[in-house]
């Protein structure tokens, strides 16, 4: 089990001093193809890399609300949306299918030497409690986002000796779906929500030496 | 010269040693030798017949746990994912989770399931630890109020929870079956599908097997057939014969390789078209044997109580389908009990259970409507036989249907019969032995929760709509 970590270490050491020089942009963790020298060594900030992360998660899971979940259960009627979404026969909820895409990345990366990180939807009111804020970082960026509209939070934590770039982004419930059910959830803790207010927040962490 | 004592005795010594040194080493480096001689301690029930197959799990002599995980998710990889697995290792893969790792490695399967440790090895074939969940679940009343009190050494009691597979006893799962009468009205199980499907099997032998009815003209080994009428009966009456599969389909193997003629065809010739079947047949008690090139398994080797008389027969395919007929009906009771000499067994043809399988197979009740050993055992379920399709099989790993029990909940009790008596009935030792003979005796509190729980929400969904207005 020892040997288990210190590999996983090794390799995660191995995989940020690429990270920290070489933090690779979002479009080029999707292909593999070679590059040149100049291209390969063309770097950008772990604080641009997260940006771009974000802005591409929270692009797709905003077209699946939207384009899929809210047409075929609000407008077109014909399907629910379950979070027991194989039991039930329904669409898997915007929040699953987030959660789905971040376990699939994360195990994609770990066979891609240079790409690592991983981010989770987490919220100060989770109706899942594993997803309540757990490290010092989480638990303030989560209540800075929330309390500073348009704001994003950065900073840098230490997690099982390893060190961290951390991006907080604020997730708001745009939808009525959103609103709507997580206000009537049975385990939800707060069921005042209204559209437009901050809900949780995606958080992005990225190893870095130091 | 005289040589002394001394170096006599170490004459003899060396010579011993030596010899004990190559005998040992013959038998750690030989492929298939017993090599039970190096084992710390006894298998565990679910690995005691890979005794002859360390390497199975030590997939290398070098390398510590991260080596033992490889074999683990080898062989139990399959099973252990959403939403046959609640605890899946992705989720505790990210950094926040560090601090849970440290209390509890759960990345590893061996944190919980230590092998060759018989003493400590619980009822359903391995170890667990009894109070992990409270690491991560310290908190569970505040959101279960009905919780308040309760130990963590009881969350895992029968008709409770496991750690990985929570299918039928999700809190939504308990209160939509809530309510329900012991046995349900319009009771059918699962029908076989495969004859519909057959298009979608991408590895049928199409081209050379067209799928069409055969007839005694069609033979293509009339030679080797010669008088033996009954093989031709058989196969006459067989879906075999019925939809083009031809003696050489089984008899020469159709691998890439042209091979010649198989008198007694092994499973990899059923494996050309039944090749989901064998696959799980191979990863159950069963067949587990072969897939790590051992001889078949015997029911001298079981652990379960087995009949003297079939000791030594060998399991393959033709033990329970016997060619060439290949007669379901036959597999699916008479083949069981050809060897299991248990009490569950024994009692099997008492059960209500049977007199259904007798009415069914006498014609005087609709198909599906029987319930035979398999049935149980060997449910047909929805399996992914791809990534992207699934289809009804007679799932032939029939350990992944047991251990804990509650994994047969859905597979198969809930066809037939409400949730909280299938709770009690599969909590109820007595009642498992005797096979069903009467009510359980035992009432295990999980649906009177779950009633309580809906109360709850119903309530609080109330409250919250009476402040909304």
């Amino acid at each position: 089990m020892k040997d288990q970590k210190q590999k996983m270490k090794l390799n995660l050491k191995h995989k940020m001093k690429r990270n920290l020089l070489i933090a690779t942009s979002a479009v080029s963790i999707a292909t593999t193809a070679a590059v040149s020298a100049e291209v390969s060594d063309a770097t950008v900030s772990v604080k641009a890399m997260a940006d771009a992360l974000h802005l591409v998660m929270d692009s797709d899971r905003s077209v699946y609300t939207k384009k899929i979940v809210n047409r075929l259960v609000k407008k077109d009627k014909v399907i629910k949306a379950s979070e027991h979404f194989e039991d039930d026969k329904a669409l898997a909820l915007p929040a699953q299918m987030f959660r789905f895409g971040s376990e699939l990345a994360a195990k994609r990366a770990e066979k891609m030497d240079d790409v690592n990180f991983s981010y989770t939807l987490q919220s100060l009111w989770p109706i899942n409690k594993q997803n309540a804020p757990k490290t010092e970082a989480e638990k303030t960026g989560l209540k800075y986002v929330a309390e500073n509209k348009g704001k994003n939070y950065y900073t840098t934590e230490k997690l099982g000796g390893i060190n961290y770039f951390t991006a907080i982004y604020a997730d708001t419930g745009v939808a009525p779906v959103c609103v709507s059910c997580h206000n009537a959830h049975p385990d939800t803790p707060k069921k005042d929500f209204k559209i437009g207010d901050v809900m949780g927040g995606v958080v992005i962490r990225i190893p870095v030496e130091g | 010269m005289s040589i002394s004592e001394t170096t006599v005795k170490w004459i003899v010594w060396i010579i011993l040693t030596t010899i004990a040194a190559v005998w040992l080493g013959n038998v750690m480096l030989s492929d298939r030798a017993d090599k039970t001689l190096f084992m710390p301690g006894a298998l565990s029930p679910g690995h005691h017949q890979l005794a002859q197959a360390c390497d199975a799990c030590h997939v290398d002599a070098f390398g510590g746990g991260e080596v033992l995980q490889r074999a683990c998710v080898d062989c139990h990889g399959k099973e252990r994912v959403k939403p046959f697995d609640s605890h899946p290792s992705k989720k505790f893969k990210d950094p926040r989770n560090a601090e849970l790792l440290a209390s509890i490695d759960a990345l590893s399967c061996i944190s919980c399931h230590t092998e060759h440790r018989p003493e400590i090895t619980a009822k359903d074939g391995v170890t667990q630890p009894e109070d992990f969940c409270f690491y991560c679940h310290q908190e569970v009343a505040k959101d279960r109020p009905s919780h308040e009190g309760m130990g963590f050494d009881s969350c895992k009691d029968s008709g409770c929870h496991n750690f990985h597979n929570n299918r039928a006893l999700y809190t939504d799962f308990l209160t939509k079956h809530l309510d329900e009468p012991p046995t349900l009205k319009e009771v059918v199980l699962p029908a076989s599908e495969y004859l519909s499907v057959l298009d979608e099997i991408i590895e049928y032998p199409r081209e050379k097997y067209p799928v069409v009815q055969l007839e005694e003209k069609d033979i293509d080994a009339a030679e080797r057939l010669g008088d033996k009428t009954e093989i031709k009966n058989d196969w006459l009456q067989t879906a075999h014969a019925k939809s083009g599969v031809n003696c050489t389909a089984c008899h020469v193997d159709q691998g890439e390789e042209a091979s010649s003629w198989e008198d007694h065809p092994k499973p990899s010739a059923c494996s050309s078209c039944h090749s989901v079947e064998v696959e799980r047949f191979t990863q159950g008690k069963h067949g587990m044997r072969l897939k790590q090139g051992l001889t078949p398994m015997t029911p001298a080797q079981a652990r379960l109580p087995m009949k003297a008389d079939a000791s030594h027969e060998s399991l393959t395919c033709n033990s329970c389908h016997g060619g060439h007929r290949f007669d379901v009906q036959e597999a699916a009771v008479e083949a069981c009990l050809g060897c299991h000499d248990d009490d569950h067994s024994l009692a099997y043809e008492q059960s209500e259970h049977y007199k259904l399988w007798q009415k069914e197979i006498n014609g005087e009740a609709e198909s599906n409507t029987g319930v035979s050993c398999a049935s149980c055992h060997m449910p047909r379920i929805n399996y992914d036989v791809s990534e992207w399709t699934s289809r009804i099989i007679v799932d032939h790993n029939q350990s992944a249907n047991l251990s804990p029990n509650s994994k047969m909940i859905r597979s198969s009790c809930l066809h037939c019969h409400g949730l909280e008596l299938t709770l009690d009935a599969l909590a109820d030792g007595t009642s498992i032995k005797n096979n069903f003979a009467g009510a359980p005796a035992v009432h295990i509190p999980t649906m009177d929760l779950a009633f309580k729980e809906k109360q709850r929400r119903e309530r609080e969904a109330a409250e919250a709509d009476h402040e909304a207005e």
